[in-house]
């Protein structure tokens, strides 16, 4: 159980207080409403490259950086399809460091040209690192182009092509700000060793005087049902075939999403697994395999990706999965096998809290999601999953119609 | 009624403590004794009811005749005893929600398990039957050779893992543990029976520690005692094995691996001191001014200035029998040059001029700040112990270091700049 108290700022901010004794430092972690679902088509990658820019200085201070290290404290930030969370670290006795430096970049950023030109080299080479550079960089561009026809999670967060970060101007990145990094959009988690009448006070001082700013309205297009099986064959400098399928399933706030993480669980992610076992060990047919999804707020993909052994078609590593999934759609799984997925996720979830910077993470991803309290039910959510339940779910979420599939081949030299 | 404040000076940090007053300490371990003389080294702390137990052999790459022995070894241990298969240990554990992992390093090899410390009894058996009963059987051991060999092949196309085997070799030869690596045919050459060996000399009859943490049971003790105190562990004194370095004579390398490859892999690097040697504990502040923190000055030149990478840095292997000092990193194909270029920049500044005071204190403040930080739960608690149990090392080696960190002087890292990061030190490699 994670206790934590709330209040609003006049101007909409948000903050969650979260109070552990038991350590001598202190979280200041801010969660922005925006991701990269909410860029437009011909800009993709600007969330991402604005969470760079966000360390370029802002309007009073020049280097965000520098004041933090010097207070003893570290920090980063990660931007997903659905939200961009920035957050720090540092003796608690120097909280107001944080305070400080994140309500001037909430205020306003430098906006300099020359920050703006460097982070567009950085994030393209993030991009060469991860994305070209790497044997199979490119699947998840080619599969989520696939699996969405509408909906903006068709592109990644890194963004569509190079040509979008590079092409980046400064007044893209002014209107983005301002439309975005609002105080009413904004989540803040203070958690460690402090007091919330101090926090309080903190907060009125450096985020009170804020404009609430524009409201944004988030509009995006539903994804519409996929009616047909889609299909594609790459050929490329790989040294193995790979083998790439996904399917549609359930958003954040649903109760069958829990049933689909489960089933992801039975599949996927660890040797006991059925896809595992099955098509590695029993049936050598992979070399690797595993089954995952990305936890999207919106209605999102639950995916299975291998490497195949030398020699294996990919028709017959396909047909050896749907084997697996058949045993899913066909019958319910034992009580025992339910029961051991569920222990997994109540561990992960226990260890996950051992950190406090993860608490308040999660704090603030649940009050996004809704309201911060959600973070002590997700147990009972998963608890509440039937054999049953996962029998319909399989049944709905691997129905062939629906299902995106790549053959990722080595090229024949 | 009005009240008057002052308007609020945004320009003006607001005063802080600094990092280097603070108060470190490394909470205590309570030591425990096994029968067979085991000795288990416990950290009891944290919010929830969790814990972490981590068995250490001395069965690394080091005690290996032949390459990649002592890893499978280490990899298999959990595939199949004379009672279970694979899959049925496997099962054991998950249904516990329970995560029993295995990792081979030069000196050691470990398993550990992460588990709800209300499941503990019910796990433990089950690494006490792998340490006894491990039967490796031959058709895991063919999936692991074909697998392994398959991930090699697509590890070998990307150029950082070239890069990271190549440097290690110019460091310490290709027949040193610390410089070798596997090819396809060190996995066709592995045979069931080796391994066996292998587990029998350095698991069963091998010398093992533990180390504990997390909310721990109240019979810790008797239960670690009835499961692994009478196993036939540390009877033997594990023999010295010498393994000399080989530096490479030849210093500079540009491979290329990837003729379409858009990035190089950069890897420059010297062989350097231990941890007991005087001057480590203060290369450390220099090696975090140089490319060791996001403040950087490799990061703020070569990343924040130029934007040529994502990310440079800079950082010590240290292992027990050796050591070296890294600089890594990814850049543009066409940047690397340049990039190399930057780095010897980098050092030659660092040796001329005296690092300025402001910036000397926001590295120790960020060092010191990092500690605090990561002195936070029984689990970083007890890998801060585990580092120095098992290097021979005393609890006066961690307030030693805090102590030089925190009184280091300019003077002292500029000796220390022109002691060590000379150029003609280092090798250098740039992998595309």
């Amino acid at each position: 159980m994670i206790h934590f108290e709330r209040f609003q700022l006049n101007n909409g901010l948000k903050v969650i207080v979260h109070k552990d004794v038991s350590t001598p430092m202190a979280v200041l972690d801010i969660l922005y409403d925006v991701g990269a679902r909410d860029e437009d088509a011909a800009k993709t990658g600007f969330a991402h490259l604005f969470e760079h820019l966000m360390f370029g200085g802002s309007v009073n201070i020049p280097d965000y950086d520098e004041p933090l290290q010097v207070a003893g404290g570290e920090n980063n930030a990660y931007t997903t399809n659905d939200l961009t969370n920035y957050y720090c670290q540092l003796p608690a006795e120097n909280l107001e460091t944080a305070f400080w430096l994140e309500s001037d970049r909430m205020l306003s950023l430098a906006f300099s040209e020359k920050s703006l030109d460097v982070q567009r080299k950085v994030v393209s080479e993030e991009f060469k690192e991860h994305y070209l550079n790497k044997p199979y960089g490119n699947a998840w561009h080619i599969m989520r182009e696939m699996a969405y026809t509408q909906h903006p999670y068709r592109w990644m967060t890194i963004g569509k092509e190079l040509s979008h970060i590079e092409e980046a101007s400064l007044k893209d990145v002014k209107a983005f700000f301002f439309k975005h990094y609002t105080p009413a959009n904004a989540i803040m988690v203070v958690a460690g060793n402090v007091e919330m009448d101090e926090v309080i006070r903190l907060a009125e001082k450096w985020f009170g005087g804020i404009e609430a700013g524009a409201t944004y309205t988030r509009n995006i297009a539903r994804e519409p049902e996929q009616k047909e099986a889609r299909k594609q064959v790459v050929n490329a400098a790989v040294p193995l075939d790979a083998f790439y399928k996904c399917w549609h399933m359930a958003g954040r706030m649903d109760q069958r999403y829990y049933t689909a993480d489960l089933i992801t669980d039975i599949l996927g992610g660890s040797t006991s697994s059925r896809l595992f076992q099955t098509l590695v060990k029993e049936k050598k047919l992979f070399s690797n395999i595993e089954c995952h999804h990305f936890g999207s707020m919106d209605e999102g993909l639950l995916a299975i990706e291998g490497k195949l052994v030398k020699g294996v078609s990919p028709e017959t590593a396909d047909a050896a999965v749907e084997m697996v999934l058949d045993s899913l759609r066909n019958e319910k799984v034992a009580e025992k096998e339910l029961q051991k997925v569920k222990n997994k996720t109540e561990s992960i979830m226990a260890f996950e809290d051992m950190s406090l910077m993860n608490r308040a993470n999660s704090l603030a991803y649940y009050e996004l999601l809704g309201d911060a309290a959600l973070m002590n039910n997700e147990l009972e959510k998963y608890n509440a999953v039937t054999t049953e339940d996962i029998l319909s779910e399989s049944r709905r979420i691997f129905d062939d119609s629906k299902s995106n599939t790549l053959y990722y081949l080595a090229s024949k030299k | 009624m009005i009240q008057k404040t002052a308007p609020l000076n945004r320009k003006q940090a607001p005063r802080i403590k600094d990092a280097i007053e603070f108060d470190l300490t490394l909470k205590p371990y309570e030591k425990l004794v096994l029968d067979n003389g085991i000795e288990v080294y416990a950290v009891h702390a944290g919010p929830e009811e969790l814990m972490q137990v981590e068995w250490v052999f001395s069965a690394g790459n080091w005690y290996e005749s032949q390459n990649g022995i002592a890893a499978a070894t280490n990899y298999l241990i959990k595939n199949g005893t004379k009672d279970k298969s694979a899959f049925e240990l496997s099962e054991q554990v998950d249904f516990y929600g329970a995560y029993l992992n295995r990792n081979c390093y030069n000196e050691t090899a470990n398993i550990t398990l992460h588990t709800l410390t209300r499941h503990l009894s019910s796990l433990l058996p089950i690494v006490s039957e792998i340490i006894t009963d491990s039967i490796y059987p031959v058709g895991e051991l063919d999936i692991y050779k074909q697998n392994m060999k398959q991930r090699l092949e697509v590890n070998l196309k990307k150029c950082d893992f070239v890069a990271n085997r190549l440097i290690d070799e110019y460091l310490f030869g290709i027949n040193h543990p610390y410089g070798k690596y596997n090819s396809s045919k060190t996995y066709d050459e592995l045979e069931r029976e080796k391994l066996e060996a292998f587990h029998r000399q350095y698991y069963l009859n091998g010398k093992c520690t533990i180390f504990v943490a997390g909310v721990l049971p109240k019979d810790l003790h008797q239960q670690l005692n009835s499961h692994f105190g009478q196993l036939p562990l540390n009877r033997v004194a594990v023999t010295d094995i010498d393994h000399p370095i080989r530096e490479a004579v030849e210093k500079n390398y540009r491979i290329i691996n990837d003729p379409n490859g858009v990035q190089g892999a950069v890897r420059i690097a010297r062989p350097f001191i231990d941890r007991k040697h005087p001057d480590f504990a203060a290369t450390q502040v220099l090696n975090a001014l140089f490319g060791g923190f996001f403040g950087s000055r490799l990061m703020n030149n070569i990343r924040e200035d130029k934007g040529y990478t994502y990310g440079i840095h800079s950082y010590f292997q240290n292992y027990m029998h050796g050591s070296s000092w890294m600089i890594s990193t990814e850049a543009g194909k066409d940047v690397c040059e340049e990039t190399v270029k930057e780095i010897y920049n980098e050092m030659k500044e660092l040796r001329e001029v005296p690092v300025p005071a402001e910036e000397l204190l926001l590295v120790k403040n960020y060092l010191i700040g990092t500690i605090l930080g990561d002195l936070d739960g029984p689990f970083h608690i007890i890998g801060r112990w585990k580092n120095i149990i098992l290097n021979g090392l005393t609890e006066d080696y961690f307030y030693n270091s805090v102590q030089t960190i925190k009184t280091v002087d300019s003077k002292t890292l500029q000796e220390l700049a022109n002691k060590y990061l000379d150029p003609a030190s280092f090798y250098e490699l740039v992998v595309v």
